[in-house]
């Protein structure tokens, strides 16, 4: 099995893997960081979202042998303090159910916030559905995302 | 309120100064083995425990635990809210965390029926109050001073003619040598300070940066994992299986038959065990397994359909009903549609379980740990307090995961490999094996009088019913025609009252697929035809459909609740440009009416543009958590109303996964405002009454704009 070498939230791991092996599983079951969640295997409920380089990815659906020595950043990566903006954000408007979706839509928020700080309600949709949530916190996101947006610099993202 | 942060990474341990029971909760951190954790913790880190759910430390720190499984619905919250408040401290001064299975301490621990609250807040009220008591009554011995003259506040115990103070941490190891005090008088709603109040969440910060343990997320040093291929067919046998190339695929140990108990049958599939989950989900890739799928029927969804349809016809007619119903002044029949579902939890199913002599120790997503301790001490030959049941957090439950089949595979697969064990379902596996909704019908017939009221109203369902999986294979012949109070679920009580001739009888359809309860059971289906076929009688009536209802429900608590409704939703003054639909169902102790409101967008197709709810569920906890569930429970009928459906095609499902299963996504998701009505009455459910009513004010909306009716789900709402 060949050696990878992976860049996760700052943090250098080694890992030996099937090149076909989903990051997703590779984040998960190698490196131990398990806040990225499993949802559908096949890119359709966002569960998995991780960033590549800053962008977002569904992970379940990309091979370790893709990444490259692009950085990755999973939800521990965002901040282990809940002090980043979307996170505060998702506190004030108490936006996870059973929470197993959550990583995945903070994810995919961040990057969306990253790029364009003051979306509109169409690129929320965008931006957002691919992510599932079967409790349905979908009104709260929408609400949150404002919010953190609000938080945000007017011009430029952080 | 501080939570026992990382509570998922760590191991509690404690003797429990009342039991001597050495209770451990929790897990261990990958790399290190149980033994340094449990030693890494102090063993008294709790402190003193002073009521089964209640301990408190030296310096005043307080431990409350939640014994009822967290999915979503707010428990982990909504319990230690409720004993706060009698026990009088902060929520900021308690720690809150998950108690393993074990009835004899907390009574049942089963989250279904929407029953957390409403099933035992008295009692848990009751515990705070009596722990309080005890901790009033050693300060009033200390200071030898009357009862009276004390009181207790944010943690404190409180002299009020001297204004001197001893903190709860100074008190409870002499209060808890003391019998704990029976029927406390409990604080009147005004008083609370904690119950009623929207306080977040507290799993809510660990449910933000990856920190909330899953069933997924545990691991166990040692442990391997399984993938198991089960019987697509649900009931088909292992004839034979290949596993040359699985094993060898490095890091598979064993391929082995294995079967799980769904009602009573028992279901087989072929489990590989490997070191890793790659290993075991690579070694099911190229695995090959024969089925014996002989003795039973391989129906697809159109012959599952005929025979309800069929059944429909069968009950003999109720000579009153029937005469009352030739007598009505205009008569009307409909029958409504509804398929099968599948829960389809973000979490899929998973669970780990270790077998070893004579004890079972189980971890995961469980919604019922009492009736899985059950299950496992009864199928397994094991005493029940041998067998352990720790409950993560659950990705959703909505009633798959109160059910023993998964943790019964694992426990049997963790004993034939004499090692712990993870299960792990993958989606697929998830979403096409059930147990599923049933499909549900129902024959509708009713007739009003020159006044416009109801005479006669009949309705016959032709469903599986949920019970009938109990029977021994195989499976059962349809019940003969009869009374079913699921015919009934969902429906409004007070209509009984003022429709003075009414039936309602059921068939049973026969069908091998496993099914069984799913988020608000019976009332998901059998509301949608109740409300839509009320509204068409309002219709029939010529009637506003508001004052339809209004007259059919004679019952203070339901008129004050249409008046509300209609007071927030300006009902009276709609325009012509929208179609609003009402409907309002009873379900679980909780009365829920909704108002949905449809436009046609300017490319001529149908929006969903705002759903105003209305809950009744009387004594309540946390308004927020009542908003939340009320609105994930409309999204959640969203889905089943215009996303998805399984369907089956030769004894199969067809559905495997969410490019098919379409899920509600954000740009499904309407506006949404709920409401609480406020009242004196007996705590009510919260997680299910909001759902039924969704699918049936939707199409009665669709009805108010188009004249069209729709009466089988799920519809396209673009095809409208
Ligand atoms: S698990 Fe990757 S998108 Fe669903
Ligand atoms: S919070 Fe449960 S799936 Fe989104």
């Amino acid at each position: 099995m060949p050696l990878y070498q992976l860049s996760i939230n700052g943090k250098k791991y080694r890992v030996n893997a099937d090149a076909q092996m989903p990051l997703l599983w590779v984040i998960r079951e190698l490196v131990g960081l398990t806040g990225t969640k499993y949802g559908c295997g096949i890119a359709q409920c966002g569960a998995c979202t991780v960033h590549l380089k800053g962008a977002p990815v569904r992970s379940c659906s990309f091979p370790v042998s893709a990444v490259l020595n692009q950085p990755i950043t999973t939800i521990e990566g965002i901040s282990n303090d809940n002090s980043h903006p979307v996170q505060k954000a998702w506190i004030d408007e108490q936006v996870p159910q059973c929470g197993y979706c959550q990583s995945g839509q903070i994810m995919s928020a961040v990057a969306l916030l990253r790029d364009n700080p003051h979306p509109s309600d169409a690129d929320i949709n965008a931006a957002m559905q691919g992510n599932i949530c079967r409790c349905g916190t979908y009104p709260r996101i929408r609400k949150a995302i404002k919010r953190a947006a609000a938080t945000l610099p007017k011009t430029n993202g952080q | 309120m501080k939570i026992m942060k990382e509570i998922s990474r760590r191991n509690f341990i404690r003797q429990t100064s009342l039991s001597g029971i050495a209770l451990t909760l929790g897990a261990s951190v990958s790399g290190k083995t149980a033994v340094e954790i449990i030693n890494a913790q102090t063993p008294d880190k709790m402190g003193t425990e002073l009521m089964s759910w209640i301990s408190i430390d030296k310096s005043g720190k307080v431990t409350i635990v939640s014994h009822r499984s967290e999915m979503g619905q707010g428990t982990y919250q909504a319990i230690p809210q409720m004993i706060a408040e009698e026990l009088e401290v902060n929520l900021d001064q308690v720690t809150i965390f998950f108690a393993p299975a074990n009835p004899k301490k907390y009574g049942p621990q089963p989250q279904e029926g929407s029953f957390s609250v409403r099933g035992w807040y008295k009692q848990l009220l009751q515990v705070g109050a009596s722990a309080r008591e005890m901790l009033i009554d050693v300060a009033t011995k200390r200071w030898n001073v009357a009862t009276s003259e004390c009181y207790a506040k944010n943690g404190d115990v409180i002299h009020r003619p001297s204004g001197k103070k001893l903190g709860y941490g100074l008190l409870v190891e002499e209060a808890a040598t003391l019998t704990p005090p029976q029927n406390v008088e409990l604080k009147s709603r005004k008083a609370y300070k904690i119950i009623g109040k929207p306080l977040r969440r507290q799993d809510i910060p660990l449910k933000i940066n990856g920190t909330a343990q899953f069933g997924l997320d545990k691991k166990l040093p040692g442990m391997l994992y399984a993938v198991v291929e089960r019987s697509p067919r649900f009931r088909g046998k292992v004839k034979r299986f290949d596993d040359s190339k699985t094993k060898a695929i490095p890091g598979v140990k064993q391929v082995l038959t294995v079967k799980r108990a769904v009602f009573g049958s028992l279901f087989e599939g072929v489990a590989v065990v490997a070191d890793s989950l790659w290993a075991a989900l690579q070694g099911r890739k190229v695995l090959v397994v024969e089925w014996d799928d002989s003795g039973f029927d391989h129906p697809g969804s159109e012959q599952l359909a005929s025979q309800m349809r069929e059944n429909l016809k069968k009950p003999g007619p109720s000579p009153q009903f029937e005469a009352a119903f030739e007598n009505a002044t205009k008569k009307l029949e409909a029958v409504y549609e509804t398929p099968y579902q599948s829960h389809s939890c973000m979490e899929p199913l998973n669970c780990i379980a270790h077998v070893q002599d004579n004890r079972i120790e189980i971890w995961g997503p469980i919604q019922e740990a009492n009736w899985i301790q059950a299950d496992l001490s009864e199928r397994m030959g094991i005493p029940k307090e041998n067998v352990t049941v720790n409950m993560t957090f659950l990705g959703g439950g909505f009633g798959r995961k109160a059910f023993p089949d998964y943790p019964h595979e694992a426990a049997l697969i963790s004993k034939a490999i004499n090692a712990p064990v993870q299960v792990v379902w993958t989606r697929e596996d998830d979403m096409r094996l059930g147990p599923f909704r049933p499909g549900a019908f129902y024959a509708c017939r009713g007739g009003i009088d020159n006044k416009g009221q109801i005479q006669a109203l009949q309705t016959i369902t032709a469903t599986q019913w949920l019970g009938e999986g109990w029977s021994p294979e195989p499976y059962p012949d349809p019940k003969p025609a009869g009374y079913n109070s699921g015919s009934l679920e969902g429906m409004p009580s007070p209509y009984f009252k003022a429709i003075p001739h009414y039936s309602f009888g059921g068939v049973g359809t026969r069908s091998p697929i496993p099914v069984m309860w799913w988020r608000a059971p019976m009332a998901n289906t059998a509301g949608f035809a109740g409300e839509s076929f009320v509204d068409e009688l309002a219709h029939l009536a010529g009637q506003d459909p508001m004052d339809f209802r209004r007259s059919h429900l004679p019952d203070k608590r339901f008129q004050a609740l249409l008046d509300q409704l209609e007071a927030i939703s300006n009902w009276k003054s709609r325009g012509k440009n929208a179609g609003w639909g009402v409907a309002i169902t009873e379900c679980f102790g909780g009365i829920c009416g909704h108002i949905v409101q449809v436009v046609r967008k300017t490319d001529g197709k149908l929006n969903i543009n705002k759903v105003i709810a209305l809950i009744d569920c009387g004594w309540y906890v946390n308004p927020d958590i009542i908003r939340a569930q009320v609105e994930g429970s409309i999204i959640m009928g969203l889905g089943a109303a215009i996303k998805h459906a399984t369907t089956f095609n030769d004894g199969k499902a067809v559905h495997q996964n969410f490019n098919t299963y379409e899920m509600p996504r954000m740009t499904d998701t309407p506006e949404i405002e709920v409401h609480i009505m406020e009242n004196d009455e007996p705590a009510g459910g919260v997680g299910e009454p909001g759902l039924p009513p969704f699918a049936p004010a939707l199409c009665n909306a669709i009805f108010d704009l188009t004249g069209k009716r729709i009466r089988t789900l799920p519809f396209k709402l673009e095809e409208v």
